[in-house]
């Protein structure tokens, strides 16, 4: 069965040349670029740049011609699963329709010819556009202060930590670890340490919330602050978040909130409310930028008044009343901000991003938003109502046994006791029937997890056979568990090494 | 129903009986009521497609861009011409839409252009080893900085004074949390000389900049020199398309090059999105932060890519990750390798040419000019100070009235002029008939 499958899943890409890469296609005297005609006088380049400083060689760029420039990247790009073809139910990474009107808006000269060291007076509308997406987020968020300049999640949870230590010094406090719940996002811990903190783990209870006892128990004075994601990496809202906001700002410490999260609650509620100081929003995942295969994205942060005098450099700012052009208001640049934490990047951020994610939130408004949050709600919920249904969960049980947010978690093993397949092999599998597979292995404490965030832009049908489908590949590897761990076969390639790619990094071609 | 949600009043009701509740706000019990929202949020609400279009291009005319008039700012970011083929290939679902490549089967496709990319860049900069992006340009200096930190554990950066300013502010704020200074030593005749600074056990990185800030070219062979003696790492910022010309700094023995990839192929955006290129020596390869896109094998000996060493980052390791980056890049990466190969093996080096001439026609004319001066006489590639004697807003103001923005303003009485291969002779002629008029 395997052999066919793949065979006819291959003959549709394959040929002969399927494996080379654009320096294999190189072939000396090609080319697809013709430079401007040399239209001022020309001088010997050694008058110019004394020899010595120059390459003695040409860097070995690939020589192709256009034609084939375009075949091989198109070819290349049939090799990748995307999100405009297939569902695409990677949990955490909110993968949401990403609407075309953006690439069109985005792409207007006057966003992508602008010049980001262009005065302030002749860059009105960027800066017009970037205080409104600063407003849009300080409400959604409930935390009246945006910084847009970080360029991811990551970004931002480094800037969150930085303005609690700015923050603190500002105090006169010197404070040395920081606290993250188990279930965090690897960036967490990654960002404590890389701000120069200690990190602490805090316990989850059996309900998948914080254990607010251990969270008690750590909250000490040497705290700088608890990150915190809510709804969890388990797709569960924290009941308690007030309590362990109170805990948290009882001694001293501030309340970080990571939002990679923020779709499950947009117009619902809102982390200011619940006592979150610090919050990074994702705008490649909640505001639909694009994921790119790995970027870009931007991490806007929002904060409340106690931390807003340590914002980046420089704030967009509004000032009234000033009547340049057809507007009463103005807009600038604030770079006098003397508490500041300094940049965090060059310029002003990641633009061409926000045109982006202030186009969605034009187009959705208020009520809209809302029903975001609660169609992904409904969904996630629905996915989880119909896995249960078709008797997955009997294999694949839900970690915890409640309602979920937009997202939940299953845990692979039952089935890997009892069908002999393991979450990595179902994944696997799913690839061959054009789903991509959910998050697996994470959150770290559930054993072979599976994280299931369908998003709200998938229809029921979607759902209906997706859990469909996973009962279909239980019921396979239940006649016979090979099919699945041998798979996937319809893909460009079956599994690859990875073990030995590590081993032997090959990470250049060599020429 | 809002604009991408797909629930009919049907679904809804048969979704919310097959969850087993009567509504949905019985979905959010576990949202104290002291804290859901009562009322909406306070944005105005939605608008038609149209009405968005119409939104984010009265945004977009209230802008100056590069279109409206001729610009000779640079500074980090320049005007260049991204060609046609980039767009076609980068706005393609298949790259644009899908995420970071955890299931490599169904990633071929990117993976193998980050393996192209990381290629192109190693050989740009004369290093081995290059990841498949980083956010930007100034911040990749910041995680250069982070690289030598684990690297040898040193408190103290030596940066020159021509390193870009965002590049030392950012690194300022991030070695702070580290606990390191960074001390700034000024140029002396444009370019950076480290005979005045005291080198110790203490320093950990020595950063430089090619071309530097001022636009001047480097030698960088005495500089690594003087660093290596003492110990310290050289982390070098590098702008690309000189790259075309220059000596790759690898091969002069910087350990780390990285720098602002814009002019490659991506659009100025106001800032961003661009990436940040990041390459080191095999030494310090475990270190790297970010995605690294590898070779390998599956099942049946077919050639293919993953994410490889992947015990360096976040997912992995966690708090022992070198780095907290997830998202980077990648599309911004792909326009790279794509515009590198557009360019090709002789294309790079015609466009430094090009554009080094255009230069030196341009700084040569205003040097020409009465009240006009060159702030340095040292080799550039496509970017240079000049000190106005008068008036500089006056003359940026006159510029500015004739269609033509002369350069960036770094101080009170200099400008730092950009030249790239849009700007024509014509263009420059008419910068320094301006500037001469402004100053009569």
């Amino acid at each position: 069965m395997s052999t066919s499958v793949q065979q006819r899943a291959r003959s549709f890409i394959e040929a002969a040349d399927d494996e080379l890469t654009i320096f294999d296609r190189s072939k000396a005297g090609r080319r697809a670029f013709v430079p401007p005609a040399l239209d001022v006088p020309e001088r010997p380049l050694d008058e110019l740049i004394p020899a010595e400083l120059r390459r003695p060689e040409p860097a070995r760029l690939p020589e192709v011609s256009e034609p084939e420039i375009v075949r091989h990247y198109n070819r290349l790009s049939k090799r990748n699963f995307d999100l405009d073809t297939g569902f695409y139910p990677l949990g955490s990474c909110t993968m949401k329709h990403n609407p075309k009107l953006h690439e069109r808006v985005a792409a207007l000269p006057g966003h992508a010819r602008l010049h980001p060291l262009q005065r302030p007076e002749a860059a009105q509308g960027a800066l017009e556009l970037m205080w409104r997406l600063q407003y849009a987020l300080g409400e959604i968020s409930g935390l009246p202060h945006v910084s847009l300049q970080p360029s991811a999640g990551s970004h931002g949870e480094l800037a969150g930590v930085l303005l609690t230590r700015a923050y603190h010094e500002d105090r006169g406090e010197h404070r040395t670890k920081i606290l993250t719940p188990d279930t965090a996002h690897g960036t967490n811990p990654a960002t404590v340490t890389m701000a120069g903190y200690e990190l602490v783990k805090i316990g989850t209870d059996a309900y998948g919330n914080v254990d607010v006892e251990d969270l008690r128990a750590k909250a000490t004075e040497d705290v700088a602050c608890l990150m915190l994601t809510n709804p969890s990496t388990l797709g569960l809202f924290e009941p308690q978040i007030e309590e362990i906001a109170r805990i948290v700002h009882s001694v001293g410490a501030t309340l970080y909130y990571d939002g990679a999260n923020l779709n499950a609650i947009m117009g619902i509620c809102r982390p200011g409310d619940m006592g979150f100081d610090i919050v990074h929003f994702n705008l490649h995942k909640s505001f639909t930028q694009p994921h790119g295969g790995g970027g870009p994205g931007a991490g806007p942060i929002a904060v409340s008044n106690r931390i807003e005098p340590f914002l980046p450099r420089p704030q967009v700012v509004r000032r009234a009343d000033t009547g340049v052009r057809e507007g009463t208001d103005s807009y600038e640049l604030d770079y006098d901000r003397p508490k500041s934490i300094g940049r965090l990047r060059g310029f002003q951020g990641n633009y061409g991003v926000f045109v982006r994610s202030y186009a969605y939130i034009c187009s959705l408004g208020a009520s809209g938003l809302r029903e975001v949050s609660e169609v992904a709600v409904l969904n996630a919920n629905y996915l989880l109502a119909r896995l249960r249904e078709e008797g997955v969960l009997e294999h694949l049980p839900v970690a915890y046994e409640r309602l979920c947010m937009h997202e939940f978690v299953l845990s692979g093993a039952p089935m890997k006791r009892e069908l002999g397949i393991r979450t990595l092999d179902l994944a696997k599998r799913l690839l061959d029937h054009g789903v991509h597979p959910p998050t697996v292995y994470f959150p770290l404490l559930v054993e072979e997890a599976l994280l299931i965030e369908p998003t709200e832009t998938e229809t029921r049908e979607t759902l209906d056979r997706f859990a469909a489908l996973i009962a279909e590949i239980l019921r396979e590897a239940a006649e016979d568990p090979e099919i699945a761990r041998g798979a996937p076969y319809a893909t460009p390639v079956r599994r690859l090494d990875e073990a030995g790619a590590a081993r032997r990094p090959v990470v250049r071609q060599e020429l | 129903m809002s604009r991408y949600t797909a629930v009919t009043d049907d679904d809804l009701r048969e979704m919310l009986a097959t969850i087993g509740v009567g509504s949905v706000d019985e979905l959010f019990a576990d949202v104290p009521s002291a804290l859901r929202l009562e009322g909406p949020l306070a944005l105005e609400e939605g608008l038609s497609e149209q009405e968005v279009y119409g939104e984010l291009q009265r945004l977009a005319n209230r802008n100056v861009s590069a279109e409206d008039e001729i610009t000779f700012l640079g500074a980090g970011m320049y005007d260049s011409y991204v060609p046609a083929l980039v767009d076609a290939i980068i706005t393609r679902s298949e790259f644009l839409t899908p995420y970071t490549p955890y299931q490599p089967e169904v990633s071929q496709g990117g993976l193998q252009a980050m393996f192209e990319y990381q290629t192109a860049i190693s050989e740009l900069t004369g290093l081995p080893v290059s990841n498949a992006s980083v956010y930007e340009g100034p911040s990749a200096v910041a995680a250069a900085g982070y690289v030598a930190k684990l690297h040898n554990g040193a408190k103290r950066f030596v940066v020159s004074g021509g390193v870009h300013p965002h590049a030392i502010e950012t690194l300022i704020t991030l070695a702070r949390g580290w606990e390191m200074d960074v001390e700034v030593i000024d140029l002396v005749g444009g370019v950076t000389d480290l005979s005045g600074v005291e080198f110790g056990e203490d320093v950990s990185a020595v950063v430089l900049q090619q071309p530097n800030f001022l636009g001047a070219v480097e030698r960088l062979d005495p500089l690594v020199q003087t660093a290596h003696d003492a110990g310290a790492l050289v982390i070098c910022n590098a702008d690309p398309i000189s790259l075309g010309l220059l000596q790759a700094p690898g091969a002069q023995g910087v350990d780390i090059v990285v720098g602002e990839g814009q002019t490659l192929g991506n659009r100025l955006d106001f800032g961003g999105p661009s990436f940040g290129f990041f390459a080191v020596t095999d030494e310090l390869v475990r270190r790297l932060p970010g995605r690294i896109a590898g070779q390998t094998h599956d099942l049946d000996g077919r050639l293919g890519y993953v994410l490889t060493l992947q015990t360096r980052e976040q997912h992995i390791r966690r708090e022992k990750a070198t780095s907290n980056i997830c998202t980077a890049q990648a599309l911004n990466a792909l326009a790279g390798i794509v515009y590198l190969s557009w360019l090709g093996r002789r294309g790079l080096v015609e466009l430094a040419e090009l554009i080094t001439q255009r230069t030196a026609y341009a700084r040569e004319r205003l040097d020409a000019l009465t009240g006009v001066a060159l702030s340095h006489k040292q080799p550039v590639v496509r970017e240079f100070p000049i000190r106005i004697f008068g008036d500089v807003d006056r003359v940026i103001a006159h510029c500015l009235a004739n269609g033509i923005n002369p350069g960036y303003r770094i101080s009170d009485n200099e400008l730092l002029v950009a030249i790239t291969e849009r700007r024509t002779r014509a263009d420059i002629d008419r910068l320094v008939d301006t500037i001469e008029e402004a100053l009569r």
